[in-house]
C-alpha cells in the first residue's frame, strides 16, 4: 500500500491505496464519486475522462498513486461551472444522451473543446469527439449541443 | 481488465530513478497511455514501476545553439499546442496534434512513446525522419543513440532495460524547411496503419523520407531529391518495396499513397 495525497473536486483527499488501483476505481469506490463511468478500461472509450489539473485524461489507465499532488475534478466537480451548465442545458435541448453512460465524460471532452478551442466548427468538434465513444445517439446531438453553446458564446460553432 | 498488483516508486531524480530501476522486474513509467492498457490487459506484469513523469531534467525544452533539446517527459499537448519553438516546432506539432485524442495527449510523452516502439506509433517514425540523438542515461553513464537509429524493430529499441531516455537534442530546421506527414487510420485518432512522411531543409541539405506503421523499425530514405519533385506514385511504390512491404499489396500501396499524400503536402507549404 503507498500514501497518496491529492486534491478532488476542491477538497483535499489522503488514502492508502493498492498501486495497481485506478484513479476511477478509487474515485468510485474509495470517494463515491460514482458520475465517473468505467467503460472499457484500456482508454479507448472515453467514458472515464475527468479533468488532471485542468486538463481532461483517462482515469482508467491514470493510477491513483501516480496522482500525488494532483488535483482532480470529477463530473460531480462541475456542479457549479457556467460552462457545464450551458452543456448540460444543451445536451437535454438537443437530446445528446439517451442511456447517459458516456455523459460524463462527453461533458468533459465538450466543455475543453468549448474553452480551447472557441472557434471549432462541426468538422472540429467531431474530430475532437473522437475519443469518447457513444453508442445511442450517432453523435448528432452532441455535435450539435456544443455547436449550441459556442454560437451562444459568439465564438464558434458553424456547421462548415 | 484490471491490472495485477506492481509495486510502485516516484524517484526525486535521475539518478535515484536508475538505483530502483536496476532491481528485478523494474519498468519505468512515464504517461503511461501506452503501459496503463498493457497493464489493465496483463499484457505486463512488471513487479515494480518507477514513474519518472515529473522529474525536472526531463520535462525541459530549450533552445542549445542549433540544436533544440527536448526533454523526455514532454507531453504531446504540449508540442501540440506550440511549446516547441521555430520550424522544429512547427514540423513536431503537426505530428503531435494527430496523436490519439486529446486526454491521451495530455498525458502521454514523446520520449515514452519512442521508447515504447510501437511502430504504428508516430514519435518513432517522425523522430527517425527529423534526426538528432536521444540521450539515455544508465547504471554507466549517459551516451547518445543517433534517433535514426534508435528503433530496432517492432517494440525493440537501442535502449537497456535499465536504461532512461533523458533528452533528444534536435537539430534546428531552417525557416523555408519543407514537410509533410500523412497518416492513414480506421478512425480519428486510432493507431496508424500506414505512415508517410517527408523532409526537406536545402539550407542544410536535408532530404529525407520516412515510411512508418510496418512490421518493423521505420523506413528512411535520405538523400533522394528526385522524391520531392514531384509527388510520384511509382517512386512512392519503390520505396515501398525497399521498407520490405512488397509481399502484400494492400499495404503496399497504402504506404506508398501516404507517402504520396505527405510529399504533396510538403509541395503545398
Amino acid at each position: 500500500m503507498k500514501r497518496v495525497a491529492l486534491t478532488v473536486n476542491g477538497r483535499r483527499v489522503e488514502a492508502e491505496v493498492e498501486p495497481r488501483t485506478s484513479l476511477a476505481d478509487y474515485l468510485r469506490e474509495r470517494e463515491g464519486l460514482t458520475g465517473t463511468n468505467l467503460g472499457c478500461e484500456h482508454g479507448v472509450c472515453g467514458a472515464c475522462t475527468l479533468e488532471i489539473d485542468g486538463a481532461p485524461a483517462r482515469s482508467c489507465i491514470t493510477f491513483a498513486v501516480a496522482c500525488e499532488g494532483a488535483s482532480v475534478r470529477t463530473i460531480e466537480g462541475f456542479a457549479d461551472d457556467p460552462v457545464m451548465e450551458a452543456l448540460r442545458q444543451a445536451f437535454t435541448a438537443e437530446h445528446a444522451l439517451q442511456c447517459g453512460y458516456c455523459t460524463p465524460g462527453m461533458l468533459v471532452t465538450a466543455r475543453d473543446i468549448v474553452t480551447r478551442l472557441p472557434d471549432a466548427d462541426a468538422a472540429r468538434i467531431r474530430l475532437e469527439l473522437s475519443g469518447n465513444l457513444c453508442r445511442c445517439t450517432g453523435y448528432v446531438g452532441i455535435v450539435n449541443a456544443i455547436q449550441v453553446v459556442l454560437k451562444d458564446r459568439g465564438t464558434g460553432g458553424a456547421s462548415r | 481488465m484490471k491490472a495485477c498488483a506492481f509495486e510502485y516508486e516516484r524517484p526525486r531524480d535521475v539518478s535515484d530513478a536508475l538505483k530502483v530501476l536496476s532491481s528485478e522486474g523494474a519498468k519505468v513509467a512515464a504517461g503511461m497511455q501506452s503501459l496503463g492498457p498493457m497493464l489493465n490487459l496483463r499484457v505486463v506484469q512488471p513487479r515494480l514501476l518507477v514513474d519518472i513523469r515529473r522529474l525536472e531534467e526531463l520535462r525541459t525544452i530549450r533552445e542549445e545553439g542549433d540544436t533544440l533539446a527536448l526533454g523526455a517527459c514532454v507531453t504531446h499537448a504540449e508540442i501540440e499546442d506550440g511549446r516547441v519553438p521555430g520550424a522544429t516546432g512547427a514540423f513536431l506539432q503537426k505530428v503531435a496534434s494527430r496523436i490519439a485524442y486529446r486526454a491521451v495527449r495530455n498525458r502521454g510523452t514523446i520520449g515514452g512513446s519512442l521508447a515504447h516502439a510501437d511502430p504504428a506509433a508516430d514519435w518513432p517514425s517522425a523522430l527517425a525522419l527529423l534526426g538528432g540523438i536521444a540521450i539515455v542515461a544508465g547504471p554507466s553513464g549517459r551516451r547518445e543513440i543517433p534517433l535514426e537509429r534508435f528503433v530496432t524493430g517492432l517494440f525493440s529499441t537501442d535502449l537497456a532495460s535499465d536504461e532512461i531516455v533523458v533528452l533528444l537534442k534536435l537539430q534546428k530546421l531552417g525557416a523555408k524547411a519543407r514537410f509533410g506527414w500523412w497518416k492513414f487510420c480506421r478512425k480519428a485518432g486510432e493507431f496508424a496503419q500506414a505512415i508517410g512522411g517527408v523532409l526537406e531543409d536545402r539550407e542544410r541539405g536535408v532530404a529525407r523520407a520516412v515510411i512508418g506503421a510496418t512490421a518493423g523499425a521505420p523506413f528512411v530514405e535520405a538523400g533522394n531529391r528526385r522524391l520531392f519533385e514531384k509527388p510520384d506514385l511509382d517512386q512512392c511504390l519503390a520505396a515501398a518495396d525497399k521498407a520490405g512491404l512488397g509481399a502484400d499489396l494492400y499495404s503496399r500501396r497504402l504506404h506508398a499513397v501516404a507517402l504520396q499524400r505527405a510529399i504533396a503536402e510538403a509541395q503545398r507549404r
